[in-house]
């Protein structure tokens, strides 16, 4: 043993500045005009599109690029162009235009008592149409509250999903669950839990499961920029890139979290798509107001997952051109007009700019299909309506409210029903 | 003095504080810059500065982690969980961590933090903005659990938390935020103002764990209450013109053994009232307790009234919800037993 003393002159290993505790901040709040000057989106048709089997290293790119098909002058441009008929486009343009008049009446409804809340999708309205159309109808999905377009578009019926927001007689959910909390096998909808998070590491078990059985259904699943903070984005990724699984990972990074800004959720020095690449699964980073662009990033991972490729994280940048939900107040905490600073613009203008551009489409058209959208969501809530709205017509049996807390229903429970009068 | 809502009085007990002692700092999610979702952090950001009152990722075991960490530093944090509901995520860092970190480390390390988070129904959240989980917590050794029932509480016992050498789950009655609540849910909202514990000190003071409070006298029968439940066990008990004892436990653990003991042995009846699921709740182990110190007083069975077993249905809040009517049904049947 050396019995040379240490050698005590050496500078100890303190800092010469005090440490500081950094708290990101947002550039803007309320009472400052919007400031998106740090997010130049780059041109359409500027990044690659790779072979769906090229190796994760050479993917990396990617995930710090931005997809986009839609250019300014409503061309769809660039490798990832998914060559789409017109009655495809207008099906997609369709689709958000029915979810954009469901939510707008809804809240509104929402706003006159009838339901105890409501969340919408505004300016994301792409995420859902898009990612619906461009996945089989077989393809199950775990989305969040936001996704309600998957329902819409996948045919599900408007006046259910409605009865679900007033949880009436006729609420698939029977009462049990808030508005907006929708759940349906038969649609490929994985029933929407308050707890943030959970459906992304679920549904890659289900992916899994599908390997395992040897099916030929993939797993998409759809989370907050926000919510990728919680261990599920991580139990998701991890278990996802280790066992290969068949799932279309997308993260809606729609820039706030309620009052938290992207900053809060990631630091801000990295992007959302960059996560994937620790874990080697591929990422593509695209405009999530371009519906083209969601449509070609959606089928080309469907297209991995289908080939034992595994998954995909995809980042959808976007933006909540809304409240978080009937109970918020962004005014609080963000500018006023950030949603019109948006660089992104709206899904719906660019899909509608690409169609006339295309000379498939024009303001009569336009129109036609706004009011068609209107009636059709008028006439769905009339007669959800005429069932029950909350605290008024008719609500589901008391006595369920017992029933499927267990398969059997147990002495305990039979009691308390008892117990209850109902 | 002033005339304070519950958000208010816990904003100045936070405030008070981060005045006081600058090893306090307060976060959690929308905490910061917002306030808070039901505004209990307003203002502080702006008071005491950015990081004494900051916003968190979402990630609830992280803040848990976070917290823990810093305690062990020689910080007391104070940290929000948005709902009771999202508190599952953080439950390893709360039960394996914080509340072990003084026994497994001889007292060498410690967890000296707050958690605040909004519990109990009333206001049509569903079963993920309903729950009362404290059944699950007051199971774990080392863990303290308080729920105030007033804005008086609720100020000198957040203070006292944050005073406290150990970890302490800090249940916040949501449905008592901004007014008292009696259960009838078909009678306009009521206010603070007019209560008498709503009048509260601008400037420090405690409130003492381990103290129940006696709200109403009686001796026919002592009901055990706390957070909501006691406002709605005073209306039940008016209702029936019974003379009813109401304790509001205040903190469930350390929980009051004498003043219970002392009541029960009096009344010889005990009705225990919680919005909590029955099964294994804090009910039980008050039952249990009640049984234990008073078998040879007691006149009739001990009742319990909960919540059902069953997850908390959005539409039947009402059915739900433990109200007066069965409350003063419960008590009626003990004292005619
Ligand atoms: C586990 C959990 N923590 C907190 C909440 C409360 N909460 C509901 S939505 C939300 C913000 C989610 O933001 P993000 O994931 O970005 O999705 P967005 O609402 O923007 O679509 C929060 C904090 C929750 N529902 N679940």
């Amino acid at each position: 043993m050396s019995t040379e003393p240490n050698d005590i002159d050496a500078p100890l290993l303190r800092n010469r500045e005090p440490l500081r505790l950094h708290v990101p901040q947002p550039k803007r709040r309320p009472g400052e005009p919007p400031d998106f000057s740090d997010f130049t989106p780059p041109e359409a048709g500027s990044v690659p599109r790779p072979d769906v089997a090229a190796p994760a290293e050479e993917m990396r790119p990617l995930a710090f690029e931005l997809i986009r098909v839609l250019d300014s002058s409503g061309e769809a441009v660039g490798p990832w162009r998914p060559d789409l008929p017109a009655d495809r486009l207008v099906a997609g343009l369709r689709a958000m235009l029915r979810t954009r008049a469901y939510d707008e009446r809804m809240f509104r409804v929402q706003r006159q008592g009838k339901s105890s809340f409501y969340m919408k999708c505004t300016g994301e309205e792409a995420v859902a149409a898009a990612a619906a159309m461009a996945l089989d109808a077989e393809d199950m999905c775990f989305p969040t509250y936001r996704q309600q377009g998957l329902l819409l578009t996948r045919g599900y019926p408007m006046m259910k999903m409605m009865c679900q927001v007033f949880s009436n007689a006729e609420d698939p959910l029977k009462g049990r669950q808030m508005p907006v909390f929708y759940s349906s096998k038969a649609a490929g909808f994985f029933s929407i839990s308050g707890n943030l998070g959970t459906q992304f590491s679920q549904a890659v078990g289900w992916a899994m499961g599908s390997a395992y059985k040897g099916g030929d259904r993939i797993a998409a699943a759809w989370i907050g920029e926000g919510s990728t903070a919680e261990g599920d984005f991580h139990y998701a990724m991890t278990l996802a890139s280790v066992y290969r699984a068949p799932v279309v990972l997308t993260v809606v990074n729609n820039q706030w979290a309620i009052s938290t800004f992207q900053g809060i959720a990631n630091g801000g020095e990295a992007t959302f798509a960059a996560r994937a690449i620790g874990y080697g699964v591929p990422a593509l980073r695209v405009d999530g107001n371009d519906f083209l662009a969601i449509y070609a990033a959606t089928a080309w991972a469907a297209e991995r997952a289908r080939s034992n490729l595994g998954p995909t994280l995809i980042e959808l940048v976007t933006y909540r051109a809304e409240g978080h939900s009937s109970s918020d107040d962004p005014s609080k905490y963000r500018p006023a007009h950030e949603a019109r600073a948006w660089p992104l613009g709206d899904p719906i203008e660019r899909l509608k700019a690409h169609l006339i551009a295309l000379g498939a489409w024009d303001e009569d058209q336009h129109l036609a299909l706004q009011a068609e959208a209107a009636e059709e969501v008028g006439v769905a809530l009339k007669a959800a309506e005429a069932i029950g709205v909350l605290g008024a017509g008719r609500r589901p049996s008391s006595s369920t409210m017992f029933e499927d807390v267990y398969k059997d229903q147990p002495w305990h429970l039979r009691r308390q029903r008892q117990e209850a009068g109902v | 003095m002033a005339t304070m809502t519950m958000v208010q009085a816990l904003n100045s007990a936070l405030d008070v504080m981060l005045g006081r002692d600058p090893d306090v700092l307060v976060f959690g999610e929308d905490v910061g810059y917002f306030g808070g979702v039901f505004r209990v952090t307003e203002g502080l950001q702006r008071k005491h500065g950015l990081t004494r009152c900051f916003d968190t990722p979402i990630t609830e075991g992280g803040i848990l982690a976070a917290a823990v960490g810093m305690g062990a530093y020689g910080l007391r944090p104070v940290v929000e969980i948005q709902f009771a509901d999202y508190i599952y995520p953080a439950i390893d860092q709360l039960i394996s961590e914080a509340a072990r970190l003084r026994y497994r480390s001889a007292a060498e390390f410690t967890a000296p933090l707050v958690v605040r988070t909004p519990y109990g129904g009333g206001i049509f959240g569903g079963q993920t903005h309903s729950q009362s989980p404290e059944g699950l917590f007051t199971h774990v050794a080392g863990l303290k659990v308080v729920i105030p029932s007033t804005p008086y509480d609720a100020k000198g016992l957040l203070v006292a938390a944050i005073e406290d050498d150990d970890p302490v789950l800090f249940l916040e009655p949501k449905r008592l935020y901004n007014g008292p609540f009696s259960g009838r849910h078909d009678e306009p909202v009521r206010p603070w103002s007019g209560h008498p514990a709503a009048e509260t000190p601008e400037d420090y003071y405690r409130v003492p764990f381990g103290q129940a409070n006696v709200v109403r006298e009686g001796s026919a029968v002592t009901l055990l209450a706390y957070g909501t439940m006691v406002h709605v066990a005073l209306a039940a008990a008016e209702d029936t013109g019974i003379d009813v004892e109401v304790i509001d436990l205040r903190t469930l653990w350390p929980v009051d053994i004498e003043t219970i003991t002392a009541s029960v042995c009096r009344t010889g009846r005990c009705v225990i009232v919680h919005e909590a699921t029955r099964t294994s709740g804090f009910g039980a182990e008050l039952s249990a307790l009640v049984q234990e110190n008073c078998f040879w007083s007691l006149e009739a069975p001990i009742v319990r009234v909960t919540g059902w077993d069953t997850p908390y249905p959005h539409v039947f809040e009402w059915e739900y919800f433990p109200g007066p009517k069965r409350i003063a049904q419960a008590l009626r049947d003990v004292v005619e037993a």
